[in-house]
């Protein structure tokens, strides 16, 4: 979707102003860690997937989006996801207390004990799928001009460009129909796209954006 | 930090009781167990972060042969060395030269290689970065106070999938013969993001 999360080459959002490397905490203040870490254990209930995390944070309205921090954005997504998916009710949210008549959950919750090895495990996305590749180190691409209302990883600045694959990276989980909950695989690449395509003729073209496209972003150039 | 960005200012007291009745709420339903909570914040606290990329680069600027594998390989080539795990499955290892400079970036959220980074700074992930990496790198780096010859062609990474990228930054001069121990201090984070060089001998270095 076109959401206030695609924002690869927009101006005015002002200056990085970067915290100091030897400076900057991990977290800055307990309630960002616990967002965190409430958002990782109930990623591991696997009542959603990581595509669907993603896509809650960018339903939000653009202008909650970028006004949030970052660690308010995964608070809202995660309290759309808790809401959706039934774990809480909209009702218990707003009190901040479990209805009594709602019965006990029936998930088993991310245990102290399990953590190291749950994280260690990660989640890996190739996949074996039975299509060959399309495309190959080189071939020159053009990125398909969709603007899906759903989940997407294709940014709004590569559509309609035309770039050279890099390489192959085999079949990963498709995001755009992994977020409604479906594990396909499809081939992924990453296409390399000139300066002056993206942007234009400008001053400073003297660089390249690769971008990790999947295959239903490219047709045949 | 000035003081436009509200990522760190005090938080409204508001937004930290909503957290704390959403835990309690959660820990109510049977939904999370504070212990784990407790145990995922100290693993990206004390256990992971960016000491795991240094020890990484550090070995490619040493070892020849592990340089090829990481570059070739860097899931396996990292994975090599007990950096495995969540966002970390799939990592790719791209070299700065005297001609090429790599910049990570995430526009679309806030992908990052937490397992030899750990997480990802304030500045990562905000909307000045995201959105300008991929339009204006050089006008990036210059913010870092990183200036690169006229001649240096920048490539910069869209972490567009589950791919991760890490930077492996070019060996500062005069540091021949150092030790791994000795080269560790010199890989920063921000260099393994690929906004700075690797500090040279004598820079101050992080405790």
């Amino acid at each position: 979707m076109n959401g206030g999360h695609d924002l690869g080459g927009m101006h005015g959002l002002g200056p990085i102003a970067p915290e100091a490397e030897k400076d900057e905490p991990v977290f800055h203040g307990t309630w960002e860690k616990r967002v965190f870490a409430m958002t990782m254990a109930t990623g591991f209930l696997r009542t959603w997937n990581l595509d669907e995390s993603r896509h809650a944070r960018e339903r939000q309205h653009p202008a909650d989006y970028m006004r949030n921090s970052y660690y308010e954005n995964w608070l809202r997504g995660l309290e759309m996801l808790l809401v959706e998916k039934g774990l809480v009710t909209a009702e218990e949210l707003e009190r901040g207390a479990a209805d009594p008549s709602a019965g006990a959950s029936a998930v088993v919750p991310l245990q102290a004990g399990d953590v190291e090895t749950t994280l260690l495990k990660g989640g890996p996305t190739d996949m074996e799928i039975d299509q060959h590749p399309r495309f190959h180190p080189g071939d020159k691409v053009r990125v398909v001009n969709i603007n899906p209302t759903g989940h997407t990883r294709l940014p709004r600045y590569a559509r309609g460009k035309q770039g050279v694959v890099r390489n192959h990276c085999g079949a990963h989980v498709f995001p755009d129909r992994r977020a409604l909950g479906s594990r396909e695989g499809e081939h992924l690449y990453s296409v390399c796209f000139s300066a002056t395509e993206l942007w234009g003729e400008r001053l400073n073209s003297d660089f390249k954006v690769h971008i990790d496209l999947w295959e239903p972003y490219l047709a045949a150039e | 930090m000035t003081e436009h960005s509200h990522d760190h200012t005090e938080p409204p007291s508001d937004l930290v009781l909503k957290v704390k009745a959403l835990e309690s709420l959660l820990v109510e339903k049977g939904l999370v167990d504070p212990a784990a909570l407790d145990a995922l914040i100290d693993t990206y606290e004390n256990k992971v972060g960016p000491r795991n990329g240094a020890e990484v680069v550090a070995r490619a600027w040493s070892d020849p042969e592990y340089r090829v594998w990481l570059l070739e390989d860097a899931t396996a080539a990292i994975a090599s060395m007990g950096f495995v795990g969540r966002q970390g499955e799939h990592m790719t290892a791209v070299e700065n030269t005297a001609q090429v400079h790599n910049l990570v970036v995430c526009t679309l959220c806030s992908c990052y290689p937490w397992t030899v980074l750990g997480l990802p700074p304030v500045w990562y992930k905000s909307a000045p970065y995201r959105s300008r990496a991929v339009s204006d790198p050089r006008g990036v780096l210059a913010e870092f106070g990183t200036e690169l010859a006229d001649s240096v062609e920048i490539q910069v990474w869209d972490s567009t999938s589950e791919m991760r990228y890490m930077v492996v930054p070019e060996r500062p001069a005069g540091t021949g013969g150092w030790p791994i121990d000795e080269l560790i201090p010199l890989v920063s984070r921000n260099a393994m993001i690929g906004v700075e060089k690797a500090r040279t001998p004598g820079s101050s270095v992080d405790p």
